[in-house]
């Protein structure tokens, strides 16, 4: 008796030891996941905050040789490239999601749809570019800031309609029954419960294209081209965030190379707000034990 | 006010698995009629042609008549129709997550587009009081997810969001089986109180609860419905050897 009881305690102490052990391996692999993240950052941080000033805000570039000058117009500029790009990217791709998800199980179309949209999630970004050239710019016969939103909005596409269609079937059979047995449309069933019921990880999955393609420059080169002066004009070319700090970067001056890290941190940090503010605002309709 | 049902030679296929053979069956109209057999007999099946939500599953296919009231459900109507004359609770409480209790309870309402907010008002704690649940959920209605309460709450809930369209039939497949003992019985007690108002289908593994709640009892088997008679008659002196076999618990 004596001899079981002992054995069993040090099997004990071998069971909690791996326990510890697994436990330990797991919390050093999110440690080295988040490690790069909070490096990134924290570099960020070093190299462009001493740049950040409000002239950075509210002032556009200088011309090259003068000191100063600000990036206000490409902070903008991003904002007008990816509003027109979630204007054409989410609808089609929620759309997309939805069809896929509801309505088109097993078809051939439905196939047809989600093997091309994989393919197209993994095209280089700067072919999205080339085709948003040939689509956009060569009938307009110049470069503009909606020649550059279509690029983006394009790169949206895939990711928000396969993210969509996986938290759509993500939604348990027994909430569309529950609504089907209501006497509801299957359509207004799928818009008002299903979506609705999905809708958290729908939007995560918008933000996550969002954010992407927020820091795109590839697609960005020959369609928006970039502008060193003020412009919101969809018709004109327009200036971003990341293809400014691109083309400081790659410029001979420290002071230009020190605005592109003070826009990268900028462009983090908005990319950061964004997702954050569209979370917080998602996550505020939703009612007490809501699940 | 219920209506009677009368099925007629119903018949039921998942792919080539031919799940209901011949069904005929007179369901009486404002009485619990109680549906008893041993698992994948086909009895939920058979509630699932009621109100047509067998044809959701695109596999699936029917033949034969069903007649509730004056309409062949097959015939006359759509299906979106007939689901607002046939309430159904099924076996796990089903509550919408995003919504309110008091959107659950006239989410049936609001989705077809009805929005008077008074008369809502009034449909919604006429029907949690006819789901028994009315005190218990009266202060937070709006506050509250539908989701946040107890299982046998969230069943009582999915009772009254199904009343709050005024069906004439409530079909409940096994619906206190997820329950414990408590919210079972207080299923029960609505099963007896709403049958006087509606007609009552309800499936069950609990041959107790059929005789506890139904006058009339059906007894499925592979399929085929062996035997249909007054629930007593059932229990105490069944015409079918296979009948006195399950209930007796020799098999199921």
């Amino acid at each position: 008796m004596k001899a079981v009881s002992q054995s069993s305690r040090m099997h004990g102490a071998y069971r909690s030891g791996l326990d510890h052990l697994a436990t330990g391996l797991c919390v050093l692999a999110t440690i080295l996941v988040v490690a790069p993240l909070v490096a990134i950052f924290a570099y960020l941080l070093f190299k462009g905050a001493s740049s950040l000033n409000l002239d950075f805000f509210t002032k556009i570039p200088k011309p090259v040789g003068e000191s100063g000058g600000g990036m206000a117009n490409a902070i903008v500029g991003s904002g007008v490239l990816l509003g027109v790009a979630s204007l054409i990217g989410i609808p089609l791709g929620v759309g997309g999601g939805i069809y896929l998800a509801e309505f088109g199980r097993g078809t051939r179309l439905a196939n047809a749809v989600q093997f091309t949209a994989d393919v197209l999630n993994g095209v280089p970004s700067i072919i999205v570019g080339i085709a948003a050239y040939s689509l956009v710019v060569i009938p307009m016969h110049h470069f503009s800031a909606l020649a550059g939103g279509v690029a983006l909005g394009i790169m949206m596409i895939p990711t928000v309609m396969r993210s969509t269609e996986e938290m759509l079937l993500m939604v348990p059979h027994t909430i569309r029954e529950a609504a089907l047995g209501l006497g509801v449309p299957n359509w207004r069933s799928v818009l008002s419960i299903t979506l609705k019921t999905a809708s958290p990880g729908v939007i995560t999955g918008c933000m996550l294209a969002f954010a992407r393609v927020a820091g795109e420059t590839a697609p960005l080169l020959f369609t928006a081209l970039g502008n060193q002066f003020w412009s919101v004009n969809l018709n004109r070319e327009i200036a971003a965030l990341p293809l400014q700090i691109y083309i400081y970067a790659i410029s001979p001056y420290d002071d230009q190379h020190r605005l592109a890290w003070a826009g990268a941190l900028v462009l983090i940090a908005l990319i950061v707000l964004a997702v954050s503010l569209v979370r917080y605002v998602a996550s505020r309709g939703i009612l007490k034990g809501a699940s | 006010m219920g209506v009677g049902i009368e099925v007629t030679n119903l018949n039921a296929w998942y792919g080539t698995n031919h799940t209901l053979q011949d069904i005929n069956l007179p369901i009486p109209a404002n009485h619990a009629t109680a549906l008893i057999g041993p698992s994948g007999c086909g009895k939920s099946t058979f509630v699932r042609c009621l109100n047509r939500m067998h044809e959701t599953n695109p596999i699936a296919k029917v033949t034969g008549s069903v007649r509730i009231g004056e309409i062949d459900i097959y015939a006359d109507a759509s299906p979106v129709e007939i689901r607002r004359r046939v309430g159904m609770v099924f076996q796990r409480p089903n509550p919408f997550p995003t919504m309110s209790i008091y959107d659950n309870v006239c989410s049936g309402l609001k989705l077809n587009g009805y929005s008077n907010r008074k008369v809502l008002d009034e449909i919604v704690e006429r029907s949690l009081r006819n789901a028994a649940l009315w005190d218990e959920v009266k202060d937070d209605l709006r506050k509250k997810s539908g989701a946040s309460l107890s299982g046998g709450q969230q069943q009582r809930m999915c009772i009254a969001r199904a009343l709050a369209v005024d069906p004439e039939v409530l079909l409940m497949d096994e619906p206190a089986s997820a329950l414990d003992p408590v919210s079972t019985s207080k299923i029960e007690d609505l099963i007896f109180q709403l049958k006087t108002q509606y007609t009552i289908v309800i499936v069950t593994h609990n041959m107790q609860q059929a005789a506890r709640v139904a006058e009339k009892t059906g007894f499925f088997l592979n399929g085929r419905m062996v035997e249909f008679d007054s629930t007593h008659k059932i229990f105490t002196n069944p015409s079918d050897k296979r009948t006195e076999d399950y209930i007796t618990g020799r098999f199921g």
